[in-house]
């Protein structure tokens, strides 16, 4: 019997939550960034 | 003497961590480190994985089912580490008050409830196939459940007060409680009879598992670390950049 199933839906979870994970964090990176320099130009220094 | 000068010269290590509270300071050293984390994160998981996929050869007793291995003994790893580290921010903060570890104990938090979530259900998938049940109340199982139900009560606790303060100080006071379950985690497998297998690889003695489904482990392992640390690094980062946002337009509404 293969135990491929049980491999694959692994491999599927992590890339998920990889992906959610990144795609969050980028998003809540950028907005963050967007709103300090709306708020404060001096802020165009930071990343 | 002078009582002033008595005080001993030597710096507190609270007093040099200190210099890394200043947002601009630390939001730029944060954005050069970054990218040392997120590539060779994105290569060595990638070529963990594909190793451990399509390269490293089956065992001869679990078969394909092995290849689990290269996503859960990374998750299981950094559900521990990652939560040491939580603990350790958590200290810091309630000793030195340093700014930055509150918000790096909320931040590894939600970071640290995922990958521990994923060794979880990983384990589940491995266990279905090789002991017939998709979970078994095992010392070794239970106590990451447990360490489970601790990070996601830090992420909750922390965001649970009007004062951000107070929800700190009980997030730090409750992960430190919480690392009690260490221990517990790393030598369950000794102390109790239980279905878990004990650890392949420690620091005393040889890998008891072979080189050729070790090398894709250790890049897998590798790889998915600096990710959980990119991660947290640029949650860090935002984290940051929104207290310095409220602390501003508190600022302004108190001058309006």
């Amino acid at each position: 019997m293969t135990h491929l199933p049980y491999v694959i839906g692994s491999y599927m979870l992590f890339a998920r939550l990889a992906l959610g994970l990144v795609v969050s964090t980028s998003l809540r990176l950028r907005l963050a960034a967007r709103r300090l320099r709306a708020i404060d130009p001096r802020a165009q220094d930071l990343p | 003497m002078d009582a002033t000068t008595a005080i001993p010269a030597r710096r507190a290590p609270g007093r040099s961590l200190h210099r890394f509270a200043n947002p601009g300071r630390f939001l730029r050293l944060a954005a050069r480190v970054q990218p040392f984390l997120t590539w060779p994160a994105l290569l060595l998981t990638a070529a963990g994985l594909l190793g451990g996929l399509f390269l490293s050869p089956a065992d001869y007793q679990q078969g394909d089912a092995v290849r689990i291995m290269y996503v859960h003994v990374p998750a299981a790893w950094l559900a521990s580490s990652g939560y040491a580290a939580l603990a350790a921010a958590s200290f810091v903060s309630i000793v030195w008050r340093h700014p930055l570890a509150d918000l790096a104990a909320a931040e590894i938090g939600p970071v640290g409830a995922a990958v521990t979530a994923l060794c979880l259900a990983t384990g589940s998938l491995w266990g279905r196939p090789m002991w017939g049940a998709w979970w078994v109340w095992d010392a070794r199982l239970t106590s990451v459940l447990v360490l489970f139900f601790l990070y996601i009560g830090h992420t909750m606790l922390v965001r649970a007060f009007d004062d951000p303060e107070r929800g700190y100080r009980a997030g730090a006071i409750l992960a430190l409680i919480g690392a009690v379950d260490l221990p517990i985690i790393k030598y369950s497998v000794n102390w109790w009879n239980t279905l878990h297998q004990p650890a392949s690889i420690t620091l005393t003695g040889a890998p008891t598992i072979s080189g050729s489904l070790l090398w894709p482990l250790g890049l897998s392992t590798l790889g998915i670390t600096l990710g959980f640390w990119a991660i947290v690094v640029a949650r860090l980062r935002a984290a940051v950049m929104e207290r310095r946002i409220r602390g501003l337009l508190s600022a302004r509404a108190a001058a309006a």
